[in-house]
């Protein structure tokens, strides 16, 4: 009877594992809008993508697709183009190295913050410090750069009129890259504190107190409670930011180096110029579409790239914080 | 009776001793108040830093254009004035269009977005959903690989032409696999299978169960995907830098990209045509420009501190794999 039972259960079981029901259906037709988004907005992107082996020319009279089917195969040659251009070693540098900076700051920075504001007497300060903090991130990069302009406006800008007040002479700002670098870095780091440091801090706070009190009872101090159990505790958020911005390593900050520059001016080319920005010029201009796809799918597929290796270094040697 | 009220008094004397320990506790792991006062001092300078230029932007709004000129961008204004708010006023029909355009934007991409991602965390939520698997990886493999901006602009401008219409402004951002996941996460976390297996037996189709049942009770997601999606739509200028042209869909935020575009333009071809005075008279003066920044930053200012949480949740829920 016991083992009827049980084999009538796993019939059940096998039945309803492999058969369409009408609750199948349902579900799927609920699913089935966002399935056709993604399709139409994040697939076929993809399949468009193989314009950049494509020597493409609108044909007359044809329509967009007409033309892409009916123009030649360039192979390699739109991405032998970008590789070997000029300006792609300046731009692969500025993007890594602005991101690796930036990983490195909104790390160390928002978790050192978080640590610090939760050890704060009221609770009451240390929730309006974070509220004023998160505002920046609100903020859209157009906004963000009408804000740096007050700054950094030429004639009339703050700085220049406290330079000049002390009798020095005003600096044309947005005409000088050597001052960039620090501006775009500590724009990226004020746009981002404050969030950061709420995600952070939401983790920490969730950390069970008794692991404190046990430490205290054997004489732990407070470096040593954040080192050892705060960090610890946290780790896998770390990680999972980490990983995140890992993978967007070859992607850049669009807005900021874009807007925050007021469009990247000739001089500051050398310095605020990432791929993002190049991609979106060449679009803008007459550049053939072929070769910007090809700068494109070149950032995609080495976003891909880092991406599963980070996570794969990741799983091995903290299996529980991979994120695939 | 006599043994109840003595245990109820014996679970009070615990209840105050654990109290009594927890406070000890944390009076013993207190920073000492010296530190606790530069700590303070240190968020009070950096919670300055962060909200500083959004005052200094407002001051430079309510400034005269002539103290502007001549003490240039003074913390204090010189010479106060409302004509860049009277110039708006003036103009109204350009700023009217800009504001209106951006508040239905992101009206319909919210609503849009909402349900979409709803609909499909709801799904992936299900276990014994079929599709699941499949839809899972739907929705996945856009977090690692993307087409990018070149290969959205193909198929958004040249295959389905919809530049120039209000869909290229609020289609492409209405999903995005993070905020999905946040949702599928939410639904896995807080409905029980229970009602749904018994909302089934009386006959409710997914649909009305989604609708009459998931809906109501999870209200904090719903507010978390709607707020990301707020955000997201009111700040956006990209989508409008790349697809749109008339200027009755402009909203704000392109609004003062282009301006600004107008104004790289003459720094970087002084002899463009028009001459330099001419190009400078027939722009936005300075404090205009300030005061639609402020238009824009000020619902935001206004709004986000009451929206905080849910942002705050939605983060931590979106870091819970599943």
């Amino acid at each position: 009877m016991k083992n009827e039972t049980a084999a009538v259960a796993t019939e059940v079981k096998k039945r309803r594992k492999f058969t369409w029901t009408r609750d199948d259906s349902e579900l799927a037709l609920l699913g089935l809008p966002a399935t056709i988004w993604f399709a139409v907005f994040a697939y076929l992107p993809m399949f468009g993508l193989i314009i950049a082996f494509k020597d493409f020319k609108l044909q007359p009279g044809k329509g967009f697709l007409a033309s892409l089917f009916a123009s030649d195969w360039a192979g390699f040659k739109n991405f032998n183009y970008f590789l070997t251009s000029n300006t792609f070693g300046m731009l692969l540098r500025n993007t890594l190295v602005y991101n690796v900076i930036f990983i490195i700051l909104n790390l160390l920075i928002p978790v050192t913050l978080a640590i610090v504001i939760n050890q704060l007497y009221s609770k009451i300060a240390s929730k309006v410090y974070q509220t004023l903090m998160f505002f920046p991130y609100f903020m859209s990069w157009v906004v963000v750069s009408y804000f740096v302009y007050a700054f950094l406006s030429p004639d009339g800008g703050l700085f220049n009129l406290i330079i000049e007040s002390t009798g020095g002479e005003g600096v044309m700002w947005y005409s000088q890259p050597k001052y960039w670098p620090f501006i775009l870095v500590f724009m990226s780091t004020w746009k981002g504190m404050g969030y950061n440091m709420v995600v952070y801090l939401a983790s920490i706070t969730g950390i069970d107190t008794s692991l404190y009190e046990a430490a205290i009872l054997d004489g732990a101090t407070k470096w040593q409670q954040a080192w050892y159990i705060t960090i610890p505790t946290i780790r896998p958020m770390i990680i999972m930011m980490f990983i995140l911005n890992i993978g967007h390593i070859f992607y850049s900050d669009f807005g900021l180096f874009y807007q925050v520059t007021q469009h990247i001016p000739k001089p500051l080319e050398g310095v605020a110029s990432t791929f993002d920005t190049y991609i979106y010029q060449a679009l803008m201009s007459n550049a053939s579409i072929g070769r910007t796809a090809a700068a494109g799918l070149f950032q995609s597929v080495c976003c891909c790239i880092t991406v599963l290796i980070t996570n794969a270094i990741v799983s091995k040697l903290d299996p529980d914080s991979a994120i695939i | 009776m006599s043994t109840f009220s003595e245990k109820r008094a014996a679970r009070r004397a615990e209840k105050r001793l654990e109290i009594e320990e927890a406070e000890a506790g944390f009076k013993l792991n207190k920073i000492k108040p010296v530190t606790n006062g530069v700590f303070n001092a240190m968020f009070a300078v950096l919670s300055f830093v962060c909200i500083f230029p959004f005052f200094f932007v407002l001051m430079l709004s309510v400034s005269s254009e002539q103290s502007l000129r001549t003490n240039g961008y003074a913390l204090i204004p010189e010479e106060f004035s409302l004509a860049a708010y009277q110039f708006l006023w003036n103009e109204r029909e350009m700023i009217f269009t800009s504001l209106l355009v951006s508040i239905v934007v992101t009206v319909l991409g919210t609503v849009i977005g909402v349900l979409l991602t709803t609909m499909m965390g709801y799904v992936l939520s299900r276990p014994q959903f079929k599709l699941r698997g499949f839809l899972q990886w739907v929705v996945f493999i856009p977090m690692i690989f993307t087409g990018g901006m070149v290969a959205n602009y193909v198929v958004i401008a040249n295959m389905l032409h919809l530049n120039d219409t209000i869909w290229c402004l609020t289609l492409p951002l209405a999903v995005s696999s993070w905020n999905v996941t946040i949702s599928k996460t939410f639904f896995r976390q807080t409905i029980p299978d229970s009602i749904i297996e018994s909302a089934k037996i009386d006959g409710a189709s997914q649909l009305t169960i989604f609708s009459r049942i998931v809906v109501p009770i999870s209200k904090p997601v719903f507010a978390t995907v709607a707020l990301f999606l707020t955000f997201g739509y009111w700040n956006d200028w990209l989508q409008a830098a790349l697809y749109i042209t008339k200027d009755n869909l402009r909203g704000l935020q392109p609004l003062l990209n282009q301006i600004m575009g107008q104004l790289q333009y003459l720094a970087n071809n002084p002899s463009a045509g028009l001459s330099l005075q001419q190009y400078k008279a027939s722009m936005p003066s300075e404090s205009v420009r300030m005061a639609i920044a402020a238009i824009i930053v000020i619902p935001i200012a206004c709004a986000y501190p009451f929206f905080q949480k849910y942002f705050i949740s939605g983060l931590t829920v979106g870091a819970v794999k599943g």
